[in-house]
């Protein structure tokens, strides 16, 4: 399978994942390069996205599969898609590859925390963190469950960025079962208001294997 | 970005309207651009980037050295919400800089109902929303559009309206704009420039002149303004800008696919169609130009969708020659052509066959009115006999799902005429039994009926609109006709019609009607989510005015219109003798059959009109 990692910054970032999926769709087709339909009634271009990124989200480490018709070229897909690509969408590298997407288990990602009051907690964030168990509500489309989100985090850093500004630095399950940025945030609103962030800016930076090696 | 914009985009719906960064979104480098204009849609994203108007004017103007257009929409009412609490300017997408710091805003003013958000998007724009409390040059606040062919609703908010089509009148508007902020001219004096440039209409130049029963007795021009105001036309559109590198939003709008253009105007001349009269005379591109183009606006873009668009598609001469070249270009890209709005009467079914070869989903004919007597009446020159011919061709064909458009409140219309709805579904009811080739499937007809709402320059311009309670006696009327399962009737909601219908052809009082309805928190009316029947009948009833007035009222043969000041082409002599054509019951022949001399060759200097 030929796969892509792209980046999604900027303007891009409130771009949602069905949109997404489109604008690929049509920068493909604008930039020439023919990719295979799936068969069926009502045939559309395969694309398969690694872990849909939340909207608002940043992210350096974006992949998505598809499989060229004509296999020739490759090593031009970045260029020839980024020059027909939206504002902040931005292809890194083009490959081949046939590791499944289920073997994705960490994801390293930031969050920028800001507090108007311009508080400086990163300290007490670690802190927080280190506890031994962190039981938090975790709402699903059918219900509410309790759920320790500690064995789902293998390290957490925090640091005061700025005045008001904290940067939390994570590496957190990605999948089966999951944590995702928000709602590692969600801990300290749930479990201690007075760390709870007035606005935050999440980044996902980079995904690996249970090995904790990168994953591609 | 700015930081509270960044606050507010999580909080809200659908925030990637609120962004702009799409695909072929013009940048500009500030320091080489001495003119800013925000092109100013006042309604959401999603029915503003459906706009092809919008993506014309766009990419005429940023094709001009010097000039930079970005484009501003109506928010929703959550992020409007979000960006007075945060005391966020509305901005343009492009820079995200607030419109103040334009030189120019152009409203594109296509239906009435989007007025009170004029208003709206400048007030949240820190900007006031008359034309007398702006006393600097710029920002300029003007408008084109069709609504605009009887400004005087919003006369009183607009510095300067330009009338009928916009790719060279908005870059000459655009280019005295430059020239008074060079010169340092003021706000007046420009104003008096702008109004001899042809197609532009100054309101402030202009004093209406009331007679003791409200109608128009005069209106004053000021020294220097025309008398009347001629609409603007491209005469060859081949020549004019065409929009092949179209901005492809981020997010789904109404239309989201390529918009082929293929004429102006149109030759039928149903009496009462608006678009059918202002926009003529009718001036087409040629096939060759339209292959061309669609090409490059589907390679560009990478939609995988075109349509082709017109009044009257099914009249563009060379139909056949241009669905044959698009098809053979798009079928092995598997793009879709789709053609919208055919005739009942030369629907091609072959055409059809192969440009809708998957989706068999839905069909639509316009009859609409029941009777032949009521279609002649209104010249919409359809017969029985060819709508039920060109349905049992799409029944044989496999559709089985029709929808058949009607309006109730018709000039002349009788309870006989709309029983003659019922009738007429019946029939092609039947004509599915006797054609239908895969009955299993069932069929679903489904007849709808809004209010007729009279409107300006065209010949029922002196018609009064029925009642909201004689409409839906009608529609009552109707449903009791109708008795067969497999028709579904739906009906439009009258109250949005008679609102239209007293702001379409109000005068310039009416705009302290629709500035009360802004500020008792009125906007994007055109909505069911927002509009207020009871908001606008306090407002008209505070301002001292009758809805009735402007909506019911059949108007004197002789009576001053508040719209006349504007020539669109076609003459007021030519739409009464048309009324008194439609109260003969005698219909009309088409331009290419016979040239009734409507008047809107006149606007034509080098050639003939459909050459």
């Amino acid at each position: 399978m030929n796969r892509i990692l792209f980046a999604k910054e900027g303007r891009a970032v409130y771009i949602s994942h069905l949109d997404l999926m489109r604008t690929m769709q049509r920068a493909f087709i604008r930039a020439g390069v023919k990719i295979r339909h799936t068969e069926g009634f009502n045939p559309h271009p395969y694309m398969n996205f690694a872990l849909p990124l939340g909207l608002g989200m940043e992210s350096r480490c974006e992949l998505m599969e598809f499989s060229l018709i004509e296999p020739d070229g490759p090593e031009e897909l970045p260029a020839r898609l980024n020059a027909v690509l939206p504002e902040g969408i931005r292809v890194l590298r083009a490959y081949e590859s046939d590791l499944k997407f289920k073997y994705i288990k960490w994801l390293d990602m930031e969050a920028h925390l800001f507090y108007y009051n311009e508080a400086h907690p990163a300290a007490a964030i670690e802190t927080f963190f280190s506890a031994p168990a962190l039981v938090i509500e975790k709402k699903t489309k059918r219900q509410t469950a309790n759920v320790d989100i500690k064995p789902l985090i293998a390290s957490l850093k925090a640091a005061d960025a700025a005045k008001g500004e904290v940067l939390v630095s994570a590496r957190i399950a990605a999948q089966d079962p999951g944590l995702s940025p928000p709602q590692l945030i969600s801990a300290l609103e749930q479990l201690d208001s007075a760390l709870k962030p007035d606005f935050v800016r999440f980044k996902r930076l980079e995904v690996f294997d249970k090995d904790m090696a990168v994953f591609r | 970005m700015d930081a509270r914009l960044e606050r507010i985009l999580p909080q809200v719906q659908k925030p990637a309207r609120y962004t702009g960064g799409e695909y072929r979104e013009v940048i500009k480098d500030r320091a080489e651009v001495d003119i800013r204009m925000a092109f100013c849609f006042p309604d959401t994203y999603e029915i503003g980037m459906s706009n092809l108007g919008l993506q014309i004017l766009y990419g005429a103007i940023n094709a001009q050295e010097g000039m930079w257009c970005e484009r501003c929409f109506a928010p929703w009412g959550d992020m409007e919400e979000q960006m007075r609490r945060e005391k966020l300017p509305l901005y343009a997408l492009e820079s995200g800089d607030p419109l103040t710091e334009f030189d120019a805003l152009g409203f594109s003013l296509g239906y009435e109902m989007a007025y009170t958000s004029v208003l709206n998007m400048l007030d949240l724009a820190g900007i006031p929303v008359r034309s007398a409390d702006r006393r600097s040059l710029t920002p300029l606040v003007f408008a084109g559009g069709t609504s605009c062919i009887n400004p005087e609703p919003m006369a009183d908010f607009l510095d300067l309206c330009a009338i009928g089509e916009g790719e060279e009148l908005d870059v000459e508007i655009l280019k005295l704009l430059r020239r008074a902020k060079k010169e340092g001219w003021d706000k007046p004096r420009f104003l008096q420039n702008a109004a001899k440039i042809p197609g532009v209409y100054v309101p402030s130049l202009y004093t209406p002149v009331y007679n003791g029963d409200g109608t128009l007795a005069r209106v004053d021009a000021a020294q220097g303004a025309p008398e009347k105001v001629t609409k603007r036309i491209i005469e060859d559109l081949d020549r004019a800008f065409y929009p092949t590198h179209a901005i492809v939003p981020s997010t789904e709008i109404v239309h989201d696919r390529v918009v082929l253009e293929l004429f102006r105007g149109c030759v039928r001349g149903c009496r009462f169609c608006q678009a059918g009269f202002a926009y003529r005379p009718v001036r087409r591109h040629s096939t060759q130009f339209l292959l061309e183009k669609a090409r490059a606006a589907l390679e560009d873009s990478g939609y995988e969708e075109i349509t082709l668009s017109s009044l009257s598609t099914s009249d563009f001469k060379g139909l056949p020659e241009l669905a044959d070249g698009l098809l053979e270009w798009c079928e092995p890209r598997k793009i879709s052509l789709s053609l919208p709005s055919l005739r009942a009467d030369n629907f091609s079914m072959g055409l059809m066959e192969r440009v809708q070869k998957v989706r068999k989903s839905g069909l639509t004919f316009a009859p609409e009115a029941g009777s032949q007597r009521l279609r002649d009446v209104i010249n919409k020159n359809v017969t029985e006999e060819a709508l039920l011919n060109s349905c049992r061709i799409a029944f044989e064909g496999g559709w089985n799902n029709l929808k058949l458009y009607f309006m109730l409140g018709l000039p002349t219309e009788t309870d006989e005429d709309v029983t003659a709805i019922a009738r007429l579904a019946e029939k092609v009811l039947h004509t599915w039994r006797e054609y239908a080739v895969n009955k299993a499937r069932g069929v679903r007809i489904t007849v709808s009926t809004s209010m007729f709402v009279p409107k300006p320059h065209t010949p029922f311009e002196w018609e009064a609109q029925v009642s909201i309670d004689e409409y839906l006696r009608r529609v009552k009327l109707l449903r009791e006709s109708i008795t067969s399962k497999s028709i579904t009737y739906n009906w439009h909601e009258p109250h949005v019609s008679l609102i239209e219908a007293a702001l379409s052809r109000g005068d310039r009082r009416v705009g302290a009607v629709i500035e009360r309805v802004w500020r008792s928190g009125g906007k994007l009316d055109s909505w069911t989510d927002y509009f207020s029947m009871e908001r606008w009948l306090e407002a008209f009833s505070a301002c001292g005015l009758d809805p009735g007035f402007y909506a019911l009222r059949t108007r004197g043969e002789d009576e001053l219109f508040p719209w006349d000041v504007i020539d669109v082409g076609v003459e007021k002599r030519y739409l009464a003798r048309e009324r008194g054509e439609a109260y003969a019951g005698r219909v009309t022949p088409d331009c290419r059959a016979r040239c009734m001399g409507c008047g809107a060759n006149r606007l034509l200097e080098r050639r003939g009109c459909d050459e």
